[in-house]
C-alpha cells in the first residue's frame, strides 16, 4: 500500500510539473513578450529554462502574478471567484450523484426495459446537448416565460451570498447537474451491470436473499466504489461545464474570469487560473486513486 | 508460432489469428466498417486481401458481403439510425441551399426577429435573415470543420497511443504522463487560452481542437496496443526483423481499427460540441463565416426578448448531429465487439464500454 501510494504521489507530482511546463510554454508562445511581461523586464532576454524556473519559483512562493488589465493580483481574483464556482460545482455534483446513482442502478436492474430505454434516451439527450443550449432553453421557459426563477445567477459575493439566493441559483445548478447526470448515470449503469454479472451476486441470490436485498447490499455497494474514480476523472469535464454555465448566467466565478481574461488578452490571469485548475485536476485524480485503493481491498492487497 | 502475415494467400491461419482477436473486420482497408461486422464473419489482420480465384467467386463474395452488410444493418439498428441521421443532416446543410434559396448577403432590419411564419418556416434572426437558410449555411461550417478536426484528433491520438503502447517502458511512461497532464486541463480552458494567444483562423481552429482532443484516443489505442504487441503474429513480425514503425503501421494500427473507427465518430461529435462552444464564446469561427455556435451566441444576447426560435433551431441541430454521431459510435462499438445478444455477453460489452468511456490507468 505504501509503495503504491508513493508511486502514485510521484506520478501526480510529475503530472503537476508537466502542467506548469505546458502552461508556461503557452505563455512563452504568446505574442508581445507576455512571459517577460509577467516576470518583469529583467527576464526579457533570458532563455526559456531560466524564465521557467523564475516563474516556477514565483508560483511555488504563492505569487501567481498580476492582472494586466485589472488593478488586482491573480490571487485576489481567484479568492473572489473561487467561492461561486465551488458552490455551483459542489451543489450540482452532489445533486447529480443523488439522482444518477439510483437512476443508473434502476436501469441496470431493469436492463432493456421501457424504463431503461427511456432513461438511456434522456441521458443521451443531455450528453449531446451543449450546456449553453440546455441553459438557454431553461432560461427561456422558466425565467422569461414563467418567471419562476432568475435568468441570472446569484450576484452577491461570498459563499453565503450565493447560497442564500436559491431563486437565482436554481437554473445554473439545474443546467450543470443535468449535464453531469448524463455522464454519471451512463457510468453507474455500466458499473451496476458489471456487478450484476459477478459471482457474489449469484451467491447472494443462491443463499436466498431477496432481490431488493441483493441489489442494495451487493450490487449497489460494489458499484459505488468506481464512483470515486468517476468523480476524480470527470473533474475537468465538470469544470469545463461550469465555465459555460457561469458565462451564460453571468456568475463571476473562475470560468467567467478565464473567459474575460482570454477575450481581453489578459495572459497572467488566464495562465494563473489554468494552472490552478490543472493542478486541482491532477490532485483530484490522485485522491480518486487513493480513495479507490482504500475502498477496494483487492487493489490494496495486490499493490502493497 | 507460424508467420501468418508472411503468407497472405492462405486464409485459415489468418482467420484463426483474427478469431483470437475478438475484433471482427471485413478487411483491414475496408472503407465501410458499418457493413463489416456481421456476426458470422471473422476479421483478419494486416495484409492485402486474398485474391479470389475467379470472377464468379468474386461475385459470390460481393453478394455475400452485401448480404452480411444488410444483416449487420438490421442487427445494429442504433448504428444504422445514427448513420442515416448523419447523412440526412449533411444533405440538409450541403444540398438544402440548392433547393431552398435565401439571401445570406444582405441585412433586412425591417424583417428582424420574426417568428416562424409562411416564407420563413423557422423565423428570422436579428439581422432579418431567414433562420432556415442560416441553419444550412452554419451547418456546413460546423460539420466540415468538426469532421476534419475529429479525424485529425483520432489519427494523432492513434499514433501516439500505438507508439506508447507498443514500445512500453520509459517511452510509454513519459508519453502517457504528458497525456495525463494535458487531460488535467479542461479542454475548454486550454482552448480559450490557445485561441486568445493565436488569431482564430479556420485552420488554427481545426488544429487547436484536434490538439486538445486526441488524448482520449491515445489512451484507448494504447490499451489496445498493449495487448496486441503480445500476440503471436506481432512477435513473429518482430522476430523476422520488422522494425518498430513497420510493426506499428502494418500490424498494431490495422488491428486497432475497430477502436479507432469507433473513436473517430466520438471525436467528430466532440469536435462539433467544442467548435460550437468556442464560437458561442466568440473565439471560434470568425465573421463573416458562421456556425451553429455563432447563431446561438447572437441569440443569447437577446434572450430576454424571448426569441426562442433563434436558440432552438441551431440548438436542436447541434444536438441531433452530436447524438447521431454518438449513436453511430455506440452502434459500431457493439458491432466491433461482436457481443451476442444474450445477457452475460452484452453485460461484458457494457463493461468494455465503461472502460472506454473513462479509461483508468
Amino acid at each position: 500500500m505504501t509503495a503504491y501510494l508513493a508511486r502514485r504521489v510521484l506520478q501526480a507530482v510529475a503530472v503537476v510539473l508537466l502542467v506548469t511546463l505546458i502552461v508556461f510554454g503557452l505563455l512563452r508562445l504568446a505574442p508581445g513578450g507576455a512571459a517577460a511581461g509577467v516576470l518583469g523586464s529583467g527576464s526579457a532576454h533570458q532563455e526559456f529554462l531560466a524564465q521557467y524556473l523564475t516563474w516556477l519559483g514565483h508560483v511555488l512562493g504563492g505569487n501567481l502574478g498580476r492582472s494586466a488589465r485589472l488593478n488586482e493580483g491573480v490571487g485576489a481574483l481567484l479568492a473572489a471567484s473561487l467561492p461561486r464556482t465551488l458552490v455551483l460545482t459542489g451543489v450540482s455534483t452532489l445533486l447529480a450523484l443523488l439522482i444518477a446513482v439510483p437512476v443508473g442502478l434502476l436501469q441496470a436492474v431493469r436492463r432493456n426495459s421501457a424504463v431503461d430505454h427511456l432513461l438511456r434516451g434522456l441521458t443521451y439527450l443531455f450528453y449531446g446537448m451543449p450546456p449553453f443550449v440546455l441553459g438557454s432553453v431553461l432560461i427561456l421557459y422558466f425565467a422569461i416565460d414563467k418567471h419562476f426563477f432568475g435568468a441570472e445567477g446569484p450576484q452577491a459575493p461570498g459563499i453565503a451570498g450565493v447560497i442564500t439566493d436559491p431563486r437565482d441559483l436554481t437554473l445554473p445548478v439545474l443546467t450543470l447537474a443535468l449535464v453531469t447526470i448524463a455522464i454519471f448515470a451512463r457510468y453507474m449503469r455500466s458499473s451496476a451491470l458489471d456487478s450484476l454479472g459477478q459471482e457474489y451476486v449469484e451467491a447472494a441470490r443462491a443463499r436466498g436473499g431477496g432481490e431488493r436485498r441483493v441489489v442494495i447490499n451487493h450490487v449497489l455497494r460494489n458499484s459505488l466504489v468506481p464512483v470515486v474514480t468517476l468523480l476524480g476523472l470527470s473533474f475537468p469535464q465538470i469544470v469545463g461545464g461550469a465555465l459555460v454555465v457561469e458565462i451564460l448566467f453571468n456568475i463571476q466565478g473562475m470560468g467567467w474570469q478565464i473567459w474575460q481574461a482570454a477575450v481581453n488578452h489578459d495572459f497572467p490571469v488566464t495562465l494563473g487560473f489554468t494552472l490552478v485548475i490543472g493542478v486541482a485536476a491532477a490532485v483530484g485524480s490522485l485522491l480518486a486513486d487513493v480513495g479507490y485503493a482504500l475502498l477496494d481491498p483487492r487493489v490494496r492487497g495486490a499493490r502493497s | 508460432m507460424t508467420a501468418n502475415e508472411a503468407a497472405p494467400s492462405s486464409r485459415r491461419p489468418r482467420e484463426r489469428v483474427a478469431g483470437a482477436l475478438g475484433v471482427s473486420l471485413a478487411g483491414a482497408g475496408s472503407p465501410e466498417p458499418a457493413a463489416a461486422p456481421a456476426r458470422g464473419s471473422r476479421g483478419r489482420h494486416a495484409g492485402p486481401a486474398a485474391s479470389p480465384p475467379g470472377a464468379a467467386a468474386q461475385r459470390a463474395a460481393i453478394a455475400g458481403r452485401t448480404r452480411r452488410g444488410l444483416n449487420a444493418l438490421r442487427a445494429y439498428p442504433l448504428a444504422t439510425a445514427g448513420a442515416a441521421i448523419v447523412v440526412a443532416m449533411a444533405a440538409f446543410c450541403f444540398l438544402g441551399p440548392l433547393v431552398y434559396h435565401t439571401d445570406q448577403a444582405h441585412v433586412f432590419l425591417s424583417q428582424a426577429n420574426l417568428g416562424p411564419r409562411s416564407g420563413h418556416p423557422l423565423g428570422t434572426d436579428g439581422d432579418g435573415q431567414d433562420e432556415l437558410g442560416r441553419l444550412m449555411n452554419g451547418g456546413q461550417v460546423s460539420i466540415e470543420l468538426a469532421a476534419i478536426a475529429g479525424v485529425l484528433a483520432a489519427l494523432l491520438g492513434s499514433l501516439w497511443g500505438a507508439v506508447a503502447g507498443y514500445f512500453g517502458g520509459v517511452a510509454d511512461a513519459v508519453m502517457m504522463r504528458i497525456a495525463d497532464a494535458a487531460i488535467a486541463i479542461p479542454a475548454v480552458v486550454l482552448l480559450l487560452l490557445l485561441m486568445s494567444i493565436y488569431q482564430p483562423s479556420t485552420a488554427m481552429l481545426v488544429v487547436v481542437i484536434a490538439g486538445t482532443s486526441w488524448l482520449s484516443t491515445a489512451r484507448l489505442v494504447r490499451a489496445e496496443a498493449l495487448t496486441l504487441r503480445m500476440r503471436e503474429y506481432v512477435q513473429a513480425a518482430v522476430v523476422m526483423g520488422g522494425g518498430g514503425l513497420r510493426v506499428i503501421l502494418r500490424h498494431i494500427a490495422p488491428n486497432a481499427v475497430g477502436t479507432i473507427v469507433v473513436n473517430v465518430t466520438f471525436q467528430i461529435a466532440n469536435s462539433i460540441l467544442i467548435l460550437a462552444t468556442l464560437s458561442w464564446l466568440g473565439l471560434g469561427v470568425q465573421f463573416p463565416s458562421i456556425d451553429w455556435g455563432d447563431m446561438i451566441s447572437s441569440a443569447t444576447e437577446t434572450i430576454s426578448d424571448g426569441y426562442w426560435w433563434e436558440i432552438l433551431a441551431p440548438g436542436v441541430a447541434i444536438t441531433v448531429v452530436v447524438l447521431a454521431f454518438a449513436m453511430l459510435g455506440d452502434g459500431l462499438r457493439d458491432a466491433f465487439s461482436a457481443a451476442g445478444h444474450d445477457g452475460a455477453q452484452a453485460a461484458a460489452a457494457d463493461g468494455v464500454r465503461l472502460a472506454d468511456e473513462l479509461e483508468t490507468r
